[in-house]
């Protein structure tokens, strides 16, 4: 077993937070606890939400994801950007959150998720003709149904490369995967996608 | 650039544009969502249920209870209907021994009538040698008498 795939699955035990040893990082750990949320909040939204596809579910694991965030927030020392702190209790929540629904398996487990067509249906309208608009849509609508095959673990990493634009260490620490195994991740949710669009044409 | 090569480089700019039009979705998504009015759906939706699963929580238990009267009645019922029929069958059962016993008596009588009856009565056949029997008896008390 790779040393990545041990992180992840002790990490996948529970949502335990990265401990912080000491680190250079005064000034962040006085940095007041509300302008973290305030900064960071919609990014921990946005990726919840293209993980889930579930408006509701991704404000109520948010929410949780800062109710963590609060109470270890004394223990946050810096060692990672408060980001990357957050994506990872975000990570966490959210593979709770698949586990529990798993073992309720007479619930749906998409209850109240949005349809990818409809998903894809968002866009921006900017300064588009309506052939742009429509081959955009079709585009979105194609990368969603190769996300929603990605595994769990593809999804996030391709998510937080594509979706948030995190670096590799990035995602790496997020994940608590090693550069190597995130690389191999993208790789194959990048040649899905692929697939997908080939497909398409 | 050969054919492939072009090729590679056009599918490469496709999926990068893909990649950019998923981006700008989700953020849009992303921040409609997060500018929503929040109005108390949940709220209601979930005093709507509290209230739906308080009133069907209420009909299971008076439903149960009903059913458990019921069949309690029920059995109280079978108990009165059963000791009612043992009852009767008790009654008839004396009544059919008293019945057989008063029978019984009667049919006695008659067979002790029967049986006086045919010792009394002497059948016509029987009658010349009855006479003589009665004949000779006389005949022989009064030679006894005659050797005294």
């Amino acid at each position: 077993m790779r040393r990545g795939e041990t992180s992840t699955k002790s990490m996948a035990a529970g949502t335990a937070i990265q401990p912080m040893t000491a680190g250079a990082a005064k000034g962040i750990a006085a940095q007041d606890f509300s302008s973290v949320v305030e900064t960071h909040r919609p990014q921990i939204f946005r990726f919840l939400l293209a993980s889930l596809r579930d408006v509701d579910l991704a404000e109520t694991l948010t929410q949780e994801c800062f109710l963590k965030a609060h109470r270890n927030w004394s223990r946050f020392r810096g060692d990672s950007s408060p980001m990357t702190w957050l994506m990872r209790i975000a990570i966490n929540l959210q593979k709770d959150h698949w586990r529990n629904r798993r073992l309720q398996f007479w619930r749906t487990t998409r209850a109240n998720a949005v349809d990818i067509d409809e998903a894809g249906d968002w866009l921006p309208s900017g300064e588009r003709t309506a052939e742009q608009q429509l081959l955009a849509r079709e585009q979105v609508v194609q990368v969603w149904k190769a996300v929603d095959r990605l595994s769990e673990r593809q999804r996030t990493v391709f998510l937080l490369r594509y979706v948030e634009e995190r670096e590799l260490s990035e995602i790496a620490q997020a994940t608590g995967l090693s550069e190597g195994t995130v690389k191999a991740h993208l790789s194959r949710a990048l040649g899905k996608v692929r697939a997908e669009l080939r497909g398409k044409r | 650039m050969n054919w492939s090569d072009r090729l590679g480089a056009e599918e490469d700019l496709e999926v990068r544009q893909a990649l950019s039009n998923f981006k700008a979705s989700v953020d849009a998504w992303s921040e409609a969502a997060l500018s929503r009015p929040r109005t108390p759906v949940r709220t209601v939706r979930g005093a709507w249920r509290l209230a739906a699963g308080w009133a069907l929580g209420c009909a299971v238990a008076a439903a149960s209870l009903s059913g458990a009267l019921y069949e309690r009645q029920h059995v109280r019922e079978m108990a009165r209907i059963a000791a009612a029929r043992a009852a009767a069958e008790k009654a008839a059962q004396e009544q059919l021994a008293s019945r057989q016993l008063s029978a019984g008596e009667s049919d006695q009588d008659l067979l002790a009538n029967v049986d006086s009856d045919i010792s009394r009565a002497v059948p016509a056949a029987m009658e010349p040698l009855a006479q003589m029997m009665d004949t000779a008896q006389a005949d022989y008390a009064g030679s006894k008498n005659e050797t005294k």
